[in-house]
């Protein structure tokens, strides 16, 4: 009980920096959430900070009469849902034949490095480019959804997480007569769901937040995904997605909030599974990427 | 015998055959693509055409371009500061995070400083070019409020490395936190109660227990961060740049999407990009070999 003031100050000190760590790192965010919905006239003056000025939802409004928004939030999804169940399924069904030993799957080593080799040697932008090209997948949703298709990373996790189901499992059903097909459906997939749940939604964020991919791999901007969308509208701030009744419209309402309202609906989604990504974070990931 | 464990293969194989072909387009198939590298490339004459070969002239002619020096240590520099904040920050934020009793707390401020890790560097991008703007933007009216002239953060080559370093630090410390807390958890309790019997303050006990307790894992993400001794982000720096940083803020894959992509030299682009690739392959395997002596650390 000597030690109870000392201890007390540090405590209080400690929690308040702390605290105010978080808030350093959400402040940007709110920030962005205030502008969106102030008046176009105060926030162009820059006078918002953390709560909007004159309350008014116009730029969002106007965002949700943009055709070109809506279309890109719809090739979004479209490359999120598609992604997201190829790298699942690919996940899956890789994960598998990696798991078994060297004595029942003699390839194994072949196959693990050539997953492997993947991660750590990149072919680099243009060669991949060029194939895509020749390819013909330039302005179409393949473009963005196979050229990603093996998320190897997600294939290491899994492949651990198979290693760890029992090995009398895997023989019961071998002795029952089922093949290798029926194994992985009837027995691995259903007692990994959780963490297979963790490897989908990652992947799904994944593919909602790239962008990159969609700018060069799409030469028509109508093809965008939203974040590439974003990048032209919030970044470059290029108005070639715009029509001339929009360009009208839009001076009106100024730059500032429009782009917060747009930053803001880009992130939105994220955040709304962000509870369940960080209920993942800490079982699933660090157990399977720092074994040491 | 032989034919059996044969035939219980196949169905492995063919379970496999999907995935093992999309690596083969997508990722074996562009390697075999960087002879362009090598050539006088025609796009239009398709990837293993009928193209001149010119043998090491991409690599003299990048290496003779005199912002090259400025682009290799843009990427060093800017590259290695993020490795370094990026392992002090979570480790002190980690450690201190440790010292908060009250759960609800502790539970708040983690959900805070995940929350950036999982935003995309165009929406981030997008927040940053606002709050950093030197007329209206929050951060400089803060700087104002105090008195000091404003800053442009992104438009003055004084500070574009440092605004980089620091937002990328901002967006990964709380992700990177994690996996040291995780590894204090699993410090035995008993160390901390013999430490106190023999009379280690708060302070002693981190020094003699908590961070030997983690010093596995930070050797270990030490060694594995070495890999991205080139990778300054991409992804960052695409969305934060324009051309009058390029002189402190060009890195090697900003460069390689420039001259590649925007001025079409796919011969010269793909001789950088084989160079870095090269240089990460190298230092990638030095860093698994070690991880592997030092902490055992296997991926597979």
């Amino acid at each position: 009980m000597r030690l109870h003031k000392r201890i007390d100050w540090f405590v209080l000190i400690n929690n308040c920096f702390l605290v105010l760590v978080g808030l350093i790192c959400l402040i940007p965010m709110i920030h962005i959430l205030a502008v969106s919905f102030s008046s176009s006239a105060i926030a162009a003056t820059g006078s918002v900070s953390l709560w909007p000025k004159g309350f008014t939802t116009a730029a969002y409004e106007f965002v949700a009469q943009r055709e070109a928004f809506w279309k890109s939030i719809l090739v979004s999804l479209q490359r999120v849902f598609y992604g997201g169940a190829i790298n699942l399924l690919l996940t899956i069904m890789i994960a598998y034949p990696l798991s078994k030993e060297k004595g029942e799957f003699r390839f194994r080593t072949f196959y693990s490095w050539s997953f492997f080799i993947t991660m750590i040697f990149g072919a680099g932008l243009i060669p991949t480019y060029m194939v895509i090209i020749q390819l013909g997948l330039i302005d179409t949703i393949w473009a963005l959804v196979l050229p990603t298709a093996v998320p190897v990373f997600s294939v290491i996790l899994m492949l651990n997480f198979f290693r760890m189901i029992p090995k009398e499992l895997s023989e019961a059903a071998y002795i029952d007569g089922a093949g290798h097909w029926t194994t992985l459906w009837k027995i691995y997939v259903p007692v990994s769901l959780p963490s297979l749940a963790t490897i989908l939604l990652f992947s799904l964020v994944t593919h909602w937040n790239s962008w990159f991919d969609g700018l060069i791999y799409m030469n028509n901007p109508s093809n965008y995904p939203v974040q590439s969308y974003i990048q032209t509208i919030v970044v470059q701030r290029s108005f070639a997605t715009m029509t001339p009744e929009e360009a009208k419209l839009m001076a009106t309402i100024s730059d500032k909030t429009l782009r917060s309202a747009q930053i803001f609906l880009g992130a939105l989604p994220i955040i709304c599974v962000y509870p369940y990504l960080q209920r993942f974070l800490v079982k699933g990931i660090v157990v399977g990427s720092v074994k040491g | 015998m032989q034919k059996k464990i044969l035939n219980r293969e196949i169905p492995l194989h063919l379970m496999i055959l999907p995935g093992f072909l999309f690596l083969i387009i997508f990722s074996y198939l562009p390697m075999g693509g960087i002879i362009i590298a090598f050539q006088k490339f025609i796009p239009a004459k398709g990837l293993f055409g009928d193209q001149i070969w010119i043998g090491l002239k991409n690599f003299q002619y990048v290496m003779s371009l005199p912002n090259f020096n400025d682009i290799m240590w843009n990427t060093l520099y800017i590259a290695v500061m993020k490795i370094i904040l990026g392992l002090l920050v979570p480790i002190v934020i980690s450690i201190l995070l440790n010292e908060v009793k009250n759960s609800a707390l502790k539970r708040g401020v983690q959900t805070a400083i995940y929350l950036p890790h999982f935003l995309s560097w165009v929406v981030l991008g997008g927040i940053f070019i606002e709050i950093l703007s030197p007329n209206d933007g929050l951060l400089n009216q803060v700087i104002k409020l105090f008195g000091f002239e404003s800053i442009f953060f992104l438009g003055d080559n004084k500070w574009f490395p440092i605004t980089m370093i620091l937002s990328d630090t901002w967006k990964e410390f709380g992700y990177g936190s994690i996996i040291y807390l995780a590894a204090i958890t699993g410090i035995n309790p008993d160390l901390y109660e013999s430490a106190q019997i023999d009379g280690a303050n708060r302070w002693k006990q981190t020094l003699h227990v908590t961070l030997p307790g983690m010093q596995m894992v930070i050797v270990l993400l030490m060694v594995l961060n070495l890999g991205n001794l080139l990778n300054a982000g991409f992804d960052q720096i695409f969305n934060l740049y324009s051309p009058i940083v390029y002189q402190s803020g060009d890195i090697l894959d900003t460069f390689v999407y420039r001259i590649g992509l925007l001025d079409a030299q796919f011969g010269v682009a793909t001789a950088v990009g084989l160079f870095k690739s090269v240089i990460a392959l190298v230092l990638v395997s030095v860093s698994y070999f070690v991880a592997y002596k030092v902490a055992d650390y296997r991926i597979f």
